[in-house]
């Protein structure tokens, strides 16, 4: 009997994660077609099909794949891979379509917060390891990057938690009772205005962990002729291609996980697989959201950064801008829970 | 502190010949210290196609098709520097109507010219959503230059003694109209490249080149203009019918007040230039006077004349990269005995260095591109002996050049 229960977890843990994979790839090409099709269409071009992702990595995968001559072959082979088989693992702790994460006892937000460093120290190895000049700058660049935006990240993680925690729940860090107390009805005014101003940061936060303009300097095409990627091609380049496809549906299931876990099977009252499809068609819908704002938007909107403003950008008005939200959080608690709304005005100077 | 830097250790990169924010073959050596840019030597000559050796074996008609196809872009100043310098030879007169319509036509190119530029230099710092929006305005300022001549980019408008096509009255709308498109669009641009942040982020304050260097390294053009020189062929020497329309000098200071001689002043000439351009059109469209657009129509009756021409001229223009030179000398012969071109680029290529030094690799893109560089208009020479490519120093060029100097003189 036992046993049959654990092959029976386990078989839906292999299934999911199969499935997960799937899905993975497949939404992260199809979401990186739209955003291909809709900035062409912000910047008066007609833009590609929707499916040219998925030809884009057929073509990769069949083609030659270059090794340099002063490249470490094995270390330069090995990290593609490694980017997107963590990348993918991310998805297996992230609550997907409505569903818990696969993978909901097994780790939480900090466990994330690792496991998104990897892709891009794998890109950094990488970088390093093919021996060219474009790709040691782009690596380095990739690496200051890193160290900017994180710091901002964290505050962003750390207060959710905080705040999680002082209204006594257990597992602060878990995505699973984040999800279960969504973030917004746990506050008042100023905790509204101060998760928005979290929200915004983190927006901000994404473009840098998916190298794209403005904070892309680590590839910069007109600069470094690609930086990281420079020596990369065939099946490797592939696998970058593919990671950074997920990495989108990754960051930005994390926003909707972290800040948009709604569902509305239980508003309109439905069960049962129609329910099912509806979550995941509103899940898609959100998701679209998050990458048109956090992605589509601001590349098209501005220019790309010199790597000294992208630390600056981070270090100095996004850390601030999120220690903002942090403190509006926390003022929200203590403000709140003792004088109410009344005083508050009266503080700010409304009545 | 200096030697803290000596024990730091430096990088080279290499940018070039083939690069993505390169247009045109050209290579850069650069010395890096982790981001910064300690030292860049710069090497030509990759595009060499022998125009000038071509164009002495032709009559003066063909070349004016081949300097057509020295550049993409300055399509029409080379042909047309070279009739000048081909005029002045000869001792063609120029109908007043032609050197009205030569002005519009110039004036034209640059409208294309510097929008074109101004979408890379976009490009290269990769807004490429204004590299799109510059481009469909430039559409338009094709579609005129079709209008008007029959082609899009190579014009073939030049004639010797003229023009070959006349711009006549029920034209005006038309011309007027794509004015008018471009007033409407250049506060838009204005916009765009002035005050957007990302922009000034960007483009202020990197690849200054101070007057002094602008002035020691003989750069030409908006390079020169910008870092507050006044020097514009269209003033200094006014040739067609500059001398009659009222145009000035532009520097950036006419809108901030100031010079500081990086990116941002480039980009603030360009843009101007633009607006003095449409200007320029205009007036000619006011004032230009009935008559001939060519002294002479029959092109064998041209090549006949040319053929007696014992002598020789020079032809000056303001391209919209700055000083186009040509030179070119005639002995009896039905191809000229020797045509020398001297691209504005050629002019720009040291002052990359000054402008260079000391920004970060970030800036490479767009400092290179402010100059709006042109290498299949620079490249006149390339020395190949036995397959092995080599370098001439200063002496050798001296005595070459006395050598040349003597052998034309003959």
């Amino acid at each position: 009997m036992d046993l049959a229960v654990v092959t029976q977890a386990a078989l839906i843990t292999i299934i999911g994660a199969i499935g997960v994979t799937i899905f993975g790839i497949v939404f992260g090409l199809f979401y990186k077609g739209i955003d291909r099709k809709l900035s062409a269409h912000m910047q008066g071009r007609i833009g590609p099909p929707l499916k040219q992702p998925f030809l884009d990595v057929i073509k990769l995968f069949t083609k030659e794949n270059i090794v340099p001559e002063n490249a470490i072959s094995w270390i330069f082979n090995l990290v593609p891979l490694i980017g997107l088989v963590t990348t993918i693992s991310i998805l297996l702790y992230l609550p997907i379509a409505g569903f818990d994460p696969l993978l909901y006892n097994k780790g939480d937000l900090i466990l994330i917060l690792y496991l998104l460093i990897i892709p891009s120290l794998s890109m950094v190895i990488g970088g390093f390891s093919s021996g060219s000049p474009y790709t040691t700058i782009g690596a380095q660049r990739e690496m200051a990057t890193m160290i900017a935006y994180e710091f901002p990240l964290a505050i962003i993680i750390i207060s959710i938690a905080w705040k999680l925690s002082i209204d006594g729940v257990s597992n602060v860090f878990s995505l699973s009772s984040i999800i279960a107390a969504p973030i917004w009805s746990t506050v008042g005014p100023l905790g509204f205005i101060g998760f928005i101003i979290l929200l915004l940061s983190l927006i901000i936060v994404t473009p840098a962990e998916l190298s794209k303009i403005p904070f892309d300097s680590p590839e910069a095409e007109t600069e470094i002729a690609g930086g990281i990627l420079a020596e990369y091609s065939g099946r490797n380049l592939a696998m970058f291609y593919l990671t950074d496809g997920v990495k989108t549906i990754v960051m930005a299931s994390l926003i909707v996980a972290l800040f948009f876990p709604y569902n509305l099977s239980p508003l309109l009252g439905l069960e049962s697989y129609f329910a099912f499809s509806i979550d995941i068609i509103f899940y898609l819908i959100k998701v679209f959201l998050v990458i048109l704002f956090s992605v589509t938007l601001i590349r098209v909107a501005i220019a790309r950064l010199k790597i000294d403003q992208i630390v600056y950008t981070y270090w100095v008005p996004l850390t601030l801008l999120s220690l903002v939200g942090l403190i509006c959080i926390m003022w929200d608690q203590t403000i709140m829970t003792n004088f109410g709304l009344e005083p508050l005005f009266e503080m700010i100077g409304l009545i | 502190m200096n030697s803290k830097s000596a024990n730091k250790i430096t990088y080279q990169i290499p940018v070039g010949p083939i690069h993505p924010a390169l247009k045109e073959p050209v290579q850069f050596e650069f010395e890096i210290e982790g981001e910064r840019i300690i030292d860049v030597d710069v090497s030509v000559g990759h595009v060499h196609r022998s125009v000038e050796w071509a164009g002495t074996r032709r009559n003066p008609i063909q070349i004016l098709y081949l300097a057509e196809r020295i550049c993409g872009i300055c399509s029409y100043c080379h042909p047309m520097a070279f009739s000048l310098a081909t005029e002045r030879a000869a001792e063609i007169d120029v109908p007043e109507r032609a050197q009205y319509i030569r002005v519009i036509h110039q004036e034209l190119e640059r409208i294309c010219s510097h929008v074109l530029w101004a979408g890379v230099a976009a490009h290269e710092i990769g807004f490429d959503s204004v590299l799109f929006l510059t481009w469909q305005i430039r559409e338009k300022a094709l579609d005129l230059t079709e209008y008007l001549t029959g082609n899009r980019v190579t014009k073939g408008i030049t004639m010797i003694g003229g023009v070959r096509r006349d711009i006549t009255k029920d034209m005006y709308p038309k011309i007027m109209e794509v004015m008018k498109y471009f007033k409407d669009n250049f506060e838009k641009i204005r916009k765009i490249f002035l005050d957007d942040k990302t922009f000034k982020l960007r483009t202020q304050g990197c690849g200054i080149l101070t007057k002094e260097d602008a002035l020691k390294l003989c750069a030409c053009g908006p390079t020169t203009r910008a870092s507050g020189v006044k020097k514009d062929v269209r003033v200094d020497q006014p040739y067609f019918a500059f001398g009659d329309l009222d145009f000035d000098y532009i520097t950036p200071d006419i809108l901030t007040g100031e010079v500081n001689g990086d990116v941002y002043d480039r980009i603030i000439v360009r843009l101007l230039e633009v607006k003095g351009s449409i200007d320029l059109i205009e007036q000619c469209l006011d004032k230009m006077p009935s008559g001939d657009i060519v002294s002479e129509e029959k092109i064998a009756k041209i090549l006949s004349i040319l053929k007696k021409v014992n002598g020789e001229g020079i032809g000056r223009m303001e391209a919209p990269r700055g000083e186009v030179f040509h030179y070119v000398k005639y002995n009896g012969n039905e191809s000229p005995h020797h045509w020398k071109v001297r691209a504005p680029t050629y002019n720009n290529i040291l002052p990359w260095i000054p402008m260079l030094k000391g920004n970060q690799i970030a800036d490479i893109p767009i400092v290179a591109a402010s100059t709006d560089p042109c290498m299949s208009c620079t490249n006149r020479v390339a020395i190949i002996d036995n397959g092995k490519k080599y370098q001439l120093d200063k002496q050798k060029l001296y005595e070459l050049s006395v050598e040349k100097t003597r052998r034309l003189m003959k």
